[in-house]
C-alpha cells in the first residue's frame, strides 16, 4: 500500500520549485486526499 | 520589417530604511510579532550605501562588469567587493535613499510628498551635481516643512512615513479620507515605483543619446496598481512616468502579468512597432516595496546582511528597423497556454518549442535569459539558484529533444546560461536583465541571438491557479530592406498595354 493512501496531504509548491498543481496530480495517484494546495513565490 | 532594441537602461535604488518600514516581510512581523528578535537585528544587517555600490550584482545590473566575469567570482558574494566601484554605469546608476526621496516628490502632483526642510535642502545641494536633474526637475521640489508639521500628518493623519538614516524626514500624505486604494501606503508604494521607473526613463534617454520628443509610446510592466475606490488598477502609470521624463510626444499603457509582464510589453512593443503604428515605443518599470527584505530572516538567520534592499527599474526602446541593431523576432514567440498545465517540464517545453517553427534546435540559441535573479539572495533563503534550475529545465528538454546529449547537459548550462545578478524584485530579474549586454554581443558578434523568457505566478492573485510564460527572439540584424512591392514595373506596363489592346480592339469592333 502507498505510504499516502488514505492520508489528507497539505501541499505548499514553490513557484520556481514544484507547483502545487504538479505535486497534487503526484498525491493523487498515490491514493491521499489534497485538503489544501498552494504554490508560493520568494522571488 | 522587425523592430529593433534601440537603447536599454538599468537602475538600482538603495533605500535601507524602506527595508525596515514598508517591505511586507517586516511590516507582517511587526503587526504579528512586535517584538520579535526579527525586527531588533534586522538594523544591525543593513548595508551602507558604499557596500552596496561596490556589491558585484549590482555593478553587473548597471553594465559596469559584464556577466562572464561576474560568473568567475566565486559564490558567496556579499563578502567580495568590486574596486573601484562607481554609482554611475554604462546603463544607468545606483542611486542612495536621500536623493530618491527629492525624486519621489518631483512625481508626486497632488502634494502629497511632505519633506522636512533641513533634509530637503541638504540633499538638494547634493542633486545639483547629478547629470539628470534639469530645472525643470528641479523646480518640481517644493518648500520644506518643519518636522512637527510631519509628525502631525503621520500621528494624526495616517500619513506613510519616510526615513533617512533612522530619522523622519518626510512623510507621504494619504490622498483620501476614505478610499483604501488612494490610502497613505498605496501612494507611497505607487509613488516609489513612479520615481523609479522615471530614474529609468531619464537613465535611458541620456545613457542613449535619444530625443525625447520621438518617443511616441510608453508601456509599464511593474506590479502595482493605481486608481481609486471605482477602479483599482485603472491606470496609468505609463503616461505618468513619460510626462515627469519629458516625453511630450508620447501617450501610454500598462501591460501586467507578475513577473512575465515585461516579457509580455516587450512582445507589445514589438508589434507596435513593426505594424507600423508607432515608431519608438518604451517598455519600462520601477520597482516593489514591499519586496524588500522578502527573504531578509533567512539571511539574518545564517549572519548575512539583508541583501534584498534595493528597488529596481528599467526601460527598454523598441524603434523601426534601423539595419543595425538586433532585431526582435516575432515569428518566434513562446507562450503558455490555458492549456499547458503547470509542471515545469510542460512550462519550459511551452516557451521554447517555438524554435520548432523555424527548425532550430535548443542549441540554436546562443544564450537564454531566463530568471535571473541573484542567486546569492535566493540561495540562503532556501530557492536555490533560480536560473541555474531554468537552464537544467531548458537542458534536459534538449536532451530529450535529441539536440545534444545527456553528457553534455552540465556544458549546456555553462554556454547557454549565465550566473544571475538581479535583485529579487518580481518583474525586474524576468528575461529583461540581459537585454542590454545582448544588444552589445550581438553588435559585437560575440553572439547571434538569444531568447528572452518570463514567467509570471498568476495564482498569486487568486484569480486562477495558472501559470504563465512568454519568450521571443532577439537576433543579429538581417539589414534593411525595402518592402517588397506586390507587383512589379513590368508587370504594370504589361497590363497598361493590355488594357490598351482590349480598348483598341473595343473600338475597331464597333
Amino acid at each position: 500500500m502507498s505510504l499516502l493512501q488514505g492520508k489528507k496531504v497539505i501541499i505548499i509548491g514553490d513557484r520556481d520549485g514544484i507547483p502545487g498543481p504538479a505535486i497534487e496530480e503526484c498525491v493523487k495517484t498515490a491514493g491521499a486526499e489534497v485538503i489544501f494546495s498552494s504554490t508560493e513565490c520568494f522571488v | 520589417m522587425n523592430s529593433v532594441i534601440k537603447g536599454t537602461s538599468y537602475v538600482l535604488v538603495h533605500v535601507p530604511d524602506m527595508v525596515i518600514h514598508n517591505g511586507t516581510t517586516q511590516t507582517t512581523e511587526r503587526t504579528v510579532n512586535p517584538n520579535s528578535e526579527y525586527l531588533k537585528q534586522i538594523k544591525d544587517h543593513l548595508r551602507s550605501f558604499e557596500q552596496v555600490v561596490a556589491y558585484l550584482p549590482n555593478q553587473t545590473y548597471i553594465g559596469n562588469l559584464i556577466p562572464e566575469e561576474l560568473g568567475k567570482y566565486e559564490q558567496p558574494w556579499h563578502d567580495k567587493n568590486l574596486d573601484n566601484a562607481d554609482r554611475f554605469g554604462k546603463y544607468g546608476e545606483i542611486m542612495p535613499q536621500d536623493e530618491f526621496i527629492i525624486l519621489m516628490q518631483m512625481c508626486d502632483v497632488f502634494d502629497l510628498v511632505k519633506l522636512e526642510s533641513s533634509f530637503l535642502e541638504g540633499t538638494k545641494k547634493k542633486l545639483k551635481n547629478h547629470p539628470l536633474f534639469d530645472d525643470d526637475l528641479m523646480q518640481r521640489i517644493k518648500a520644506g516643512e518643519d518636522v512637527a508639521v510631519i509628525k502631525k500628518y503621520v500621528e494624526e493623519e495616517h500619513a506613510e512615513p519616510l526615513y533617512h538614516n533612522g530619522n523622519l524626514v518626510g512623510c507621504v500624505k494619504r490622498a483620501h479620507d476614505l478610499d483604501v486604494n488612494l490610502n497613505a501606503h498605496v501612494m507611497h508604494e505607487n509613488l516609489v515605483s513612479k520615481a523609479s521607473n522615471v530614474l529609468a526613463l531619464l537613465n535611458l534617454v541620456y545613457k542613449n543619446n535619444i530625443n525625447r520628443e520621438d518617443i511616441d509610446y510608453v508601456i509599464d510592466c511593474s506590479e502595482e496598481a493605481c486608481g481609486d475606490m471605482n477602479q483599482r488598477g485603472g491606470g496609468n502609470f505609463a503616461k505618468a512616468c513619460a510626462e515627469v521624463a519629458g516625453f511630450v510626444n508620447a501617450t501610454g499603457s500598462d501591460t501586467r502579468g507578475f513577473c512575465a509582464g515585461p516579457t509580455h510589453a516587450l512582445i507589445e512593443a514589438a508589434a507596435l512597432v513593426k505594424a507600423g503604428v508607432f515608431r519608438n515605443v518604451v517598455v519600462s518599470a520601477g520597482g516593489a516595496t514591499a519586496k524588500l527584505g522578502m527573504n531578509g530572516k533567512d539571511h539574518i538567520k545564517k549572519g548575512l546582511p539583508v541583501l534584498e534592499d534595493v528597488l529596481g527599474g528599467f526601460a527598454v526602446l523598441v524603434s523601426e528597423n534601423d539595419g543595425i541593431n538586433p532585431e526582435i523576432n516575432l515569428d518566434l514567440v513562446g507562450r503558455h497556454t490555458v492549456g499547458t498545465g503547470s509542471s515545469p517540464q510542460a512550462v519550459i517545453t511551452s516557451l521554447v518549442s517555438s524554435l520548432d517553427k523555424a527548425g532550430m534546435k535548443i542549441t540554436d540559441v546562443d544564450k537564454y535569459s531566463v530568471e535571473m535573479q541573484n542567486p546569492d539572495v535566493t540561495k540562503p533563503a532556501g530557492a536555490g539558484d533560480v536560473p541555474l534550475a531554468n537552464y537544467k529545465m531548458i537542458g534536459a528538454l534538449a536532451v530529450k529533444r535529441g539536440d545534444i546529449d545527456k553528457k553534455d547537459l552540465a556544458s549546456f548550462t555553462e554556454q547557454h546560461g549565465m550566473q544571475g545578478w538581479a535583485p529579487t524584485q518580481g518583474h525586474i530579474p524576468s528575461g529583461v536583465p540581459y537585454i542590454g549586454f545582448c544588444r552589445e554581443d550581438i553588435l559585437e558578434g560575440k553572439i547571434k541571438n538569444t531568447m528572452i523568457v518570463g514567467k509570471g505566478s498568476l495564482f498569486l492573485g487568486r484569480m486562477t491557479n495558472l501559470f504563465d510564460g512568454v519568450s521571443f527572439i532577439i537576433e543579429a540584424n538581417k539589414g534593411k530592406s525595402e518592402p517588397q512591392s506586390t507587383i512589379s514595373e513590368d508587370k504594370i506596363k504589361e497590363l497598361i498595354a493590355q488594357a490598351l489592346k482590349n480598348f483598341a480592339s473595343n473600338l475597331m469592333a464597333e
